[in-house]
């Protein structure tokens, strides 16, 4: 078997001939979702260069990719459900599993109400334990460290639920990376792990070419018997037939899958770094659109109309979240300890 | 009575069969060893880990996320140092997510210096282990404490750190833990893996034990006496307890206290000890500069100074990069009986 696909072979979406790949409708549903991801981070964006938060990160450029897995989650609480142990530029997930965009403009403008961290952390750390979301912290690592105890659980537990883990390519440098692949792939205790790697070939300001010397990160599972694929992350419909394919092994197999996907950085690594648009990347929601509109899917009428939607409706949600209260400085000493019951 | 390894091994059997304890882990944690030092023997279970400390706290973390209680191994503190930003997000982790996401978890690791162990088996976790919020810590001394302390971290919802003072781990208790027999030779051929092949071995555990605690949280007065209060924890503890009982026929009454849990500390005890004596000597092993006891000293000057009538004292290990093997150097880098007896009767003689 093959464990690393090449990155070659034309985009499904590309592909020429009458029958759509996907079901219409579900087409349908991820351009949308897509959109609404892209509306989301540009707002938030704007909200930063407003002096309506303080720092801005999130995922612009990878909504073809954070999509599909947040459609292809299984959604729920406890081993029984799949596990998601994200990266800061998942917002594009959190949408597709049907959380409502206006909780992270909340955190965005740290208020009270924000749902995922009462106005303590940054933009893009979602948290919601109903759903197996584990909380997004900053170092870019640490979350490959946890993930392979959530699927120890669910091998124990029995089911179809598995892990989730992601982040990108610069992050794999850190030992917490290859932790994951032994701890993933132990002989005889092998996880149900699904292990991502969003690759936009940089960290921060620093390319990774100068400092991996691996063809492809996925490689590295190879040493462990951990199946792995490259994959183009900027294309929706390969993104969602390819994470179906290494979910559904991880699922029935109960073993880890390495999975790299190649995708873009379109506002630059965070508000640090300007947050401004970069045109020299694919824009996979421009691609996609073409494809959709090429393909008789969608009209560019239609598209405009759903992109104005969430423009407008994610600009007055924005408005709303300007007068909602900051928390209290008394704060600081709730949720340190949980009482025992 | 059980010694400390026997005592913290039957208090994870009764937490693995009571508790809901389902993961005890780490470097030779689980079959044929149990542990390095005997404490993980013949649990049900127990599993040995890579070596590799942060994938520990990590694993620790996700089985806690994950519906699990674990209780993770590091072997030795020494090595515990490169999980510390782990160690800070399993302690902000409720914090960060407000009351999202809690963990039900116990790392365990034996500290301190007392077996010979030189630069890499001798070091201290409770300096840095204070520094990180979100945490219990705890600390025990003795047999007993340590089996109630264990018992009291496999009940908690948050992280609990339980810190073995590796020097204690083979002294024979003088307080009965609730279920053990008598005779000591009649409980290690219950609970003792035999040497040589044990494949076949399963401990026979004691019928009696029960979910004896030792609330987090609480201190113990040890000793009673009004001219000086001695605080200290670990190692150091028996130390003192020691100094104290031979002072005595000097005419030097000194109180000491257990503190058993470093967070949340117990300062109503040391409160009303230090109240009563007007003289506090803090004692522990860790690094002098930036110790726990430095933060108890400052407190209790900014709380209790008009009740003092001598600065209080700190008596620590010192500030140099490590506890080297030969005696001489050991004995010169952490408390020993007679530096804890020479600060004892210095500070009853001071007078304002």
């Amino acid at each position: 078997m093959d464990h690393v696909a090449s990155n070659t072979k034309p985009p499904r979406t590309k592909a020429s001939g009458a029958a759509l790949p996907l079901p219409r409708e579900l087409l349908v549903q991820m351009h949308e979702l897509m959109v609404e991801t892209r509306a989301l981070e540009e707002r938030l964006i704007q909200m930063y260069k407003q002096g309506h938060g303080y720092f801005w990160i999130g995922g612009p450029g990878e909504e073809a990719f954070n999509v599909p897995l947040g459609l292809l989650m299984k959604k729920g609480q406890g081993p029984a459900y799949d596990y998601l142990h994200a990266h800061y530029r998942q917002s594009g997930t959190m949408l597709a599993l049907g959380e409502e965009p206006i909780g992270a403009l909340r955190q965005m403008k740290n208020t009270a109400t924000d749902p995922y961290s009462r106005g303590r952390n940054f933009a893009g750390h979602f948290s919601k334990k109903q759903w197996n979301i584990a909380p997004v912290s900053s170092p870019i690592e640490v979350q490959y460290q946890m993930a392979p105890g959530t699927a120890w659980m669910q091998k124990r537990h029995g089911g179809d639920g598995i892990s989730i883990v992601t982040g990108g390519d610069a992050g794999t440098a850190e030992g917490d990376f290859a932790s994951c692949l032994v701890w993933s792939s132990r002989p005889g205790n092998e996880v149900p792990l699904l292990i991502i790697v969003t690759n936009n070939q940089w960290g921060i300001s620093t390319a990774a070419q100068g400092q991996h010397g691996e063809k492809h990160v996925a490689d590295r599972g190879k040493a462990f018997n951990i199946r792995s694929k490259t994959i183009d992350g900027n294309d929706p419909v390969n993104c969602y037939l390819e994470l179906q394919e290494a979910m559904d092994y991880v699922r029935k197999e109960r073993k880890p899958f390495l999975m790299e996907a190649m995708v873009s950085r379109l506002y630059g690594h965070s508000s640090a770094s300007g947050a401004n648009f970069v045109g020299n990347e694919t824009d996979c929601v421009a691609s996609y659109e073409r494809y959709l509109e090429q393909a008789g899917v969608l009209t560019r009428e239609q598209m405009d109309g759903i992109r104005k939607k969430w423009v407008e409706t994610l600009a007055e949600q924005a408005r709303q979240v300007r007068d909602e209260p900051q928390p209290e400085g008394s704060d600081i000493w709730k949720f340190i300890f949980k009482e025992r019951e | 009575m059980a010694n400390m390894a026997q005592a913290v091994r039957m208090a994870l059997h009764f937490a693995e069969e009571n508790l809901g304890v389902t993961d005890i882990f780490g470097e030779d944690v689980g079959p044929p060893l149990g542990g390095v030092f005997t404490v993980t023997q013949g649990l049900k279970t127990t599993w040995n880990s890579p070596l590799d400390e942060r994938g520990i706290i990590g694993m620790a973390m996700g089985i806690a996320m994950g519906g699990g209680r674990p209780v993770a191994e590091i072997q030795f503190c020494d090595y515990i140092y490169n999980t510390v930003d782990l160690l800070k997000l399993a302690g902000n982790m409720y914090w960060c997510s407000a009351g999202d996401w809690n963990l039900p978890m116990v790392v365990k690791t034996p500290v301190g210096s007392g077996i010979r162990g030189s630069i890499y088996h001798s070091h201290s976790f409770d300096a840095t282990a204070t520094h990180i919020p979100g945490w219990k810590i705890v600390m025990p001394s003795t047999p007993l404490d340590a089996y109630g302390l264990m018992i009291a971290a496999c009940k908690e919802p948050n992280p609990v750190m339980y810190l073995e003072p590796k020097a204690l781990l083979r002294i024979q208790g003088e307080e009965r833990i609730p279920g053990e027999p008598d005779d000591p030779k009649a409980l290690s051929k219950l609970i003792d893996a035999p040497l040589g092949d044990r494949s076949q071995w399963k401990a026979q555990w004691p019928a009696g034990l029960e979910a004896f605690e030792v609330p987090i949280g609480k201190a113990k007065v040890v000793r009673e006496g009004d001219r000086v209060t001695v605080v200290s924890y670990g190692r150091t503890l028996p130390l003192c307890k020691k100094a104290a009982d031979e002072l005595a026929a000097d005419g030097i009454s000194a109180e000491v206290i257990d503190l058993r849990t470093l967070w949340p500390y117990d300062w109503d005890a040391i409160k009303a000890s230090v109240e009563k004596t007007s003289r506090v000597l803090f004692v522990n092993e860790d690094t002098e500069v930036t110790n726990f006891g430095e933060h108890l000293m400052r407190r209790t000057v900014e709380e209790l100074f008009y009740k003092l009538s001598a600065p209080p004292k700190l008596l620590a290990g010192k500030f140099v990069p490590g506890i080297g093997l030969a005696d001489n150097l050991e004995h010169a880098s952490v408390p020993q009986l007679a530096d804890i007896s020479g600060a004892i009767r210095a500070l009853a003689a001071e007078e304002p």
